[in-house]
């Protein structure tokens, strides 16, 4: 190989390795979504899924599942938030509404959003919901309390096996998020 | 034909002559020998200020209770002592001996893109003192781990973005490293020198590059998002936002488990280069050797998960991992087992470099069965966080990683400088590190295994003795590289003159033994000839 067809070699090798490294550099950032997608399918995501309209369902009165309920408020945000119920015994098929109650202990207005994680994490198909305050954007105005509603059902074709569900919510703020967005 | 070939090279080359004099020299080199002696100095003076920083965590840790510094203060320490030793210290110390040995040892007169190489270099200085000066900064210095796990990480003062910015230039500087190395080895290589005659050293320096090349840039992509995230309201790891920390480690450790191979690679090959040496016999399995840190370069990007076993995977999830990490002793053991057919029957001495060598292997053969124990998903959530894995991982960066790195200044000093080391200080170092730095981390695997967590400044009173055995073996090792900086000091100021071959039958070894001792400014103006090459084994 001559001098020039050296640098010529050179300079192909260089720019074959630089596009490697930029789209490496991209799918560091093509993962979320594609982690989301996989995960969706497989129904391996813990989440619950969005509202779905409301149907019915034959109830399964022979089968019992326990239903948990779990509150946390992520960080520092001054909300007291509570399930009127610990524990509900369900049918699978039938519907139920269950009330959680949140109080803005602080002087200021919040803005919160709940996000729920079903466990254990391969029941979470089947756990729908037609009303739910985690689909929104939740107000607290200073120092009072607010009632939030979840209608929801467990599907009938839920695993055998099944007999304890926990539904947790985690409330997190974002107040100043909403805010810094208005400006 | 070779000889020609060469001159047309080298009209295009400005160097015809010996280097410049004075500070200008440092700065504006494009030798490879001369960068090479940068980046070793930059990682020994990198090693010496992580090494200070592992003692300040050592002292707070010699008895329960605390003594010197506040937790938020000591979580600093482990921060920046992680993060300076692996990209202060070993890889740069690694991309050095590329810098020195590799065109030596291909018979090539530089590296293929000589300016870049000043680049990459002179970007380190830059981004140690940034990432220093975060330490007198508003809130101090990053204080999540070297892994700098959001949520925790986003609680970072001032830092944050001197750290993420850090980050990037030390990325930046290690891609061109990669790229640099990789069109050396593939384009400059000495007419004969086919890619199966390479010296281990290069095929290994070959594969660490492509694994810097793919996943530097994941690591840059993923404290991007904490930027974004602290500053610009993205919610890439923010649950309220829809995003979840768990990509975060997820993406951390897609880099950081090839990573680990990237600090460990390199020793291999050098660890290859030694012992056949001093066994004065040929390397025992050459192209399995080969293709076993092939292997292990491949699988390093399927394996990562297994550093998030707690984290609430699927069960499938933690079978795939555990499978998939095992695996990875496979081509580890061949690698073993190569070393140790090469010693067998061989005619061996043990001067210092081999009595690193032969540390190396056995010490890092321990840490590489704790490796395995934390690879079965059951028992690891027992060791999880604990100082149990502080014990592995030092096992094998200490005696592993560091331990090559002193073997190979050992082995290389005499042809760098000219002059024979100090055969009696080497071999003092050599036992003062051996015994002190298993004092230091051997206690460390009982305290993990009872429960005590890591990056905690107090600890429970039933650990306080071994962690004070622990305590005083890191004192003792750290005075004891004192030794190791007094000895390479000696050797470049004078001493017995070192013959071109230097140890006895290297020149069947390696083209670099060829060459005078010091070697030229250029390495292979002329290209070695074909006799050379086909006479090394």
């Amino acid at each position: 190989m001559d001098a020039k067809e050296l640098q010529k070699a050179n300079a192909r090798l260089v720019w074959r390795m630089v596009v490697i490294a930029l789209l490496m550099f991209g799918m560091g950032f093509a993962i979320a979504p594609y982690y989301d997608a996989v995960c969706n399918f497989f129904g391996i995501s813990g989440r619950v899924k969005e509202a779905s309209a409301e149907q019915a369902l034959s109830v399964d009165e022979s089968r019992q599942i326990s239903l948990e309920f779990v509150t946390v408020v992520n960080g520092q945000m001054p909300l007291r938030f509570r399930a009127e119920t610990g524990k509900l015994k369900i049918h699978p098929g039938q519907y139920y509404t269950v009330n959680f109650y949140a109080e803005n202990t602080s002087d200021k207005k919040l803005i919160g959003r709940a996000i729920p994680t079903i466990s254990p994490s391969w029941t979470s198909a089947y756990l729908k919901k037609t009303e739910c305050f985690c689909f929104y954007d939740q107000e607290f105005e200073p120092h009072k309390e607010r009632k939030m509603p979840v209608r929801f059902v467990v599907d009938p074709t839920v695993p055998a096996d099944t007999k304890e569900m926990t539904l947790s919510y985690t409330f997190f703020d974002k107040t100043e998020k909403t805010q810094t967005i208005k400006n | 034909m070779s000889v020609t070939t060469h001159d047309d090279t080298h009209a295009h080359d400005h160097h015809d002559h010996g280097p410049a004099k004075g500070f200008m020299r440092w700065v504006t080199t494009t030798n490879h020998k001369d960068i090479g002696t940068l980046y070793l100095i930059t990682g020994l003076i990198m090693f010496f200020v992580g090494g200070a920083m592992a003692l300040v965590i050592r002292a707070e840790l010699f008895e329960p209770g605390l003594q010197y510094v506040d937790p938020h203060f000591f979580n600093q320490m482990t921060t920046l002592h992680a993060l300076i030793m692996v990209f202060g210290a070993v890889m740069p110390a690694f991309a050095g001996l590329a810098n020195w040995m590799i065109p030596m040892m291909i018979g090539a007169p530089d590296m293929a893109l000589p300016r870049m190489n000043n680049w990459s270099f002179w970007l380190l200085p830059f981004s140690f003192v940034m990432l220093a000066s975060t330490l007198f900064m508003d809130g101090g210095a990053a204080a999540a781990g070297w892994t700098l796990y959001p949520p925790l990480v986003l609680q970072t003062g001032h830092a944050l973005p001197f750290t993420v910015f850090t980050v990037h230039l030390l990325g930046m500087s290690s891609i061109m490293a990669a790229i640099n190395i990789i069109v050396t080895v593939f384009n400059m290589r000495a007419p004969g020198m086919t890619m199966m005659k390479l010296p281990l050293f290069v095929w290994t320096w070959v594969i660490t590059a492509f694994l810097l090349i793919a996943v530097m840039p994941v690591f840059a992509g993923a404290v991007t998002m904490l930027l974004t995230d602290k500053f610009f309201g993205t919610s890439f790891f923010n649950a309220a936002g829809g995003g979840d920390p768990v990509l975060y480690q997820h993406l951390f450790w897609f880099f950081g488990h090839p990573e680990v191979y990237i600090l460990i690679l390199p020793s291999f090959g050098i660890i290859s280069s030694i012992i056949p040496t001093f066994s004065r016999k040929p390397l025992f399995g050459y192209s399995s050797m080969v293709y076993a840190t092939a292997s292990i370069g491949l699988l390093s990007f399927i394996v990562w998960a297994h550093h998030q076993y707690t984290v609430g995977m699927p069960l499938a999830g933690e079978l795939y991992f555990t499978y998939a990490t095992m695996l990875i002793a496979v081509p580890t053991g061949v690698k073993v087992f190569n070393w140790l057919a090469t010693m067998w029957k061989g005619a061996m001495t043990f001067e210092t470099p081999m009595l690193y060598a032969i540390a190396f292997v056995v010490l890092f053969t321990m840490g590489g069965f704790t490796g395995l124990m934390m690879s079965i998903s059951p028992a690891d959530l027992q060791y999880h966080d604990t100082y149990f894995i502080v014990a592995h991982f030092h096992y094998v960066l200490v005696p592993g990683a560091v331990f090559a790195l002193f073997a190979a200044t050992y082995y290389w000093l005499p042809k760098w400088t000219g002059h024979m080391y100090d055969e009696r200080l080497g071999k003092l170092h050599f036992w003062l590190t051996t015994i002190s730095v298993n004092i230091c981390f051997f206690p460390q695997h009982f305290v993990g295994l009872a429960g005590m967590p890591r990056r905690i400044p107090d600890y429970a009173v039933q650990f306080a003795e071994f962690n004070a055995m622990s305590s005083v073996g890191a004192f003792v090792f750290g005075f004891s590289q004192l030794i190791f900086a007094y000895v390479i000091y000696k050797a470049i100021q004078g001493g017995e003159k070192a013959s071109s071959e230097v140890w006895e039958g290297a020149e069947a070894h390696g083209l670099e033994w060829h060459l005078p001792s010091p070697p030229p400014y250029h390495s292979w103006t002329e290209a070695p000839a074909q006799a050379l090459i086909s006479d090394l084994h």
